[in-house]
């Protein structure tokens, strides 16, 4: 057992972990975080994601004692103050069926979107491509998207 | 899911730390960059290691920099890096090309190109830039630094030229003085995360020199210098293209697995290494190399 610090969305929390705990584990089991789902456990359906200091990953492949020092943020901060534009376009398009894959395609999209807030049709399947849906055809969510962050 | 066995973990601050601890341990020690790889091998139990040595801490391992005439590539460079990378953009356009077609986003903001190279399963994308560019791979340990050129680096599937005692700091990659221009290409079932089923990289150099590597079709990557011999000594032209082709029949050794047949792995090896071969080709004659 070992005593790791982090930010989680954006709340400094302490932890006694083992080494053999994935983050996705942790948050889910021991910290009541319960966006990230566990699709394929394998790093293949971003079902998973989460940001580590503002980056998305796949928390499946990452152990918990590893984020010791670093700030991880998930779906529930996103919404902290309300639906995000992004949340709220995804809403309106009626984007998603079951939603099992919806936290972590709004994270991949809100990354997207920061770096880069005109991204071309190409980009957006790009930067949603690790990230699978069994249920919508990827099409709506791509749309909503597109015209979310289209130039007037 | 946990892994199912204990491990112990310990993140080093130094380079000084961790070849301590990879000496004390040796073969029952793994070190962690990214886990991609490893994460997923543990939980198979492909790898049950006794200690994680976690080098995320290493500040130093995280550069790319040009070193006189050589770029320094770190072994916590990740594969956004590379691609976020304005260096890698301008003189390395042929990796700058595979890093983009390496998983997809949220792998590679985290996925090593040295955890790549040192994982070196046969459908690695890494493998042929640092190959046609005869990058030199370095090694650290208590008994001393080596460098080991590519060349020499793959031994077989999963197997390397490092020691268990060893590990990577980083890779150099010599820039070539006179122009060139590479093109990789990969073969896979949709975009996204796919691995490749084959791949091929082409440099093109001055005085009418070429660099050929194949991946994902045999046991270890390779280099053909039969190929580059012909291409070399005849130039470029429809025959020795067609020539070339049937000549990649003797150099590779593809097999059938679950993602494609040897036949169609031989078949379309040739139809990328023509369209690679083109591409480098055209991208040599532009004034400034072309990323993509
Ligand atoms: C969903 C998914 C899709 C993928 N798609 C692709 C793809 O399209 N193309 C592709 O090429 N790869 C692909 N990969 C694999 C790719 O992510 C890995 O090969 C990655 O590059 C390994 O780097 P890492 O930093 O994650 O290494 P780790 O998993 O941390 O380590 C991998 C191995 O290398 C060793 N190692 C790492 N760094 C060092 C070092 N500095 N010195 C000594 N040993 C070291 C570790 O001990 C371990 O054995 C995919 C992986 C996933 C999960
Ligand atoms: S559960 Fe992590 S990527 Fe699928
Ligand atoms: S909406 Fe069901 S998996 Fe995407």
């Amino acid at each position: 057992m070992k005593k790791i610090s982090f930010k989680l969305n954006g709340e400094t929390r302490f932890l006694h972990v083992e080494p053999n705990e994935t983050l996705l584990d942790v948050l889910r089991d021991r910290m009541g975080v319960k966006s990230p789902k566990c699709g394929c456990d394998n790093g293949d359906c971003g079902a998973c994601t989460v940001m580590l200091d503002g980056k998305t990953v796949r928390s499946c492949l990452i152990f918990a004692i590893e984020v010791d020092g670093h700030e991880i943020s998930t779906l529930e901060n996103i919404s902290k103050n309300g639906l995000s534009p992004l949340q709220k376009a995804f809403l309106e398009k009626n984007v998603f069926q079951c939603g099992y894959c919806a936290p972590g395609m709004i994270l991949s999209a809100t990354e997207l979107i920061t770096n880069n807030p005109h991204p071309s049709e190409h980009e957006i399947k790009e930067a949603l491509a690790g990230n699978l849906c069994r249920c919508t055809g990827y099409t709506p969510v791509i749309e909503a998207i597109l015209e979310l962050t289209k130039k007037d | 899911m946990a892994i199912p066995y204990e491990f112990a973990y310990e993140r080093p601050e130094t380079a000084e730390q961790a070849i301590k601890l990879l000496g004390k341990y040796g073969k029952n020690a793994r070190i962690l960059a990214g886990g991609t790889d490893l994460a997923n091998q543990m939980k198979q139990g492909f790898r049950v290691p006794e200690i994680l040595i976690d080098i995320k801490n290493i500040k130093e391992w995280e550069v790319i920099k040009m070193v006189n005439n050589e770029l320094h590539i770190g072994s916590l460079v990740t594969f956004n890096d590379l691609r976020k990378s304005q260096l890698i953009r301008e003189k390395l356009n042929i990796l700058f090309e595979a890093a983009g077609l390496v998983a997809s986003t949220g792998v590679r903001n985290r996925a090593t190109m040295v955890g790549n190279i040192c994982s070196a399963v046969a459908c690695m994308d890494s493998a042929a830039p640092l190959l046609v560019h005869e990058a030199v791979i370095h090694t650290m340990s208590i008994d001393g630094e080596r460098a080991i050129p590519i060349q020499q680096w793959f031994i077989d599937n999963r197997k390397t030229a490092i020691q268990d005692n060893e590990l990577v700091t980083h890779v150099s990659i010599p820039i070539p003085e006179k122009k060139y221009a590479g093109a990789y290409q990969k073969m896979m079932r949709y975009s996204g995360e796919d691995l490749s089923q084959s791949n091929v990289g082409v440099l093109v150099l001055s005085d009418n020199k070429y660099h050929v590597a194949f991946g994902s079709v045999g046991p270890i990557p390779k280099r053909s210098l039969k190929i580059e011999n012909l291409l070399n000594t005849k130039g470029i032209s429809k025959e020795t293209i067609e020539e070339a082709k049937a000549m990649i029949e003797t150099v590779i050794a593809p097999i059938t697995d679950v993602r494609a047949t040897k036949e169609y792995r031989m078949h379309m090896t040739k139809v990328m290494f023509e369209r690679a071969l083109k591409s480098a080709v055209e991208r040599f004659k532009q004034p400034k190399l072309i990323t993509q």
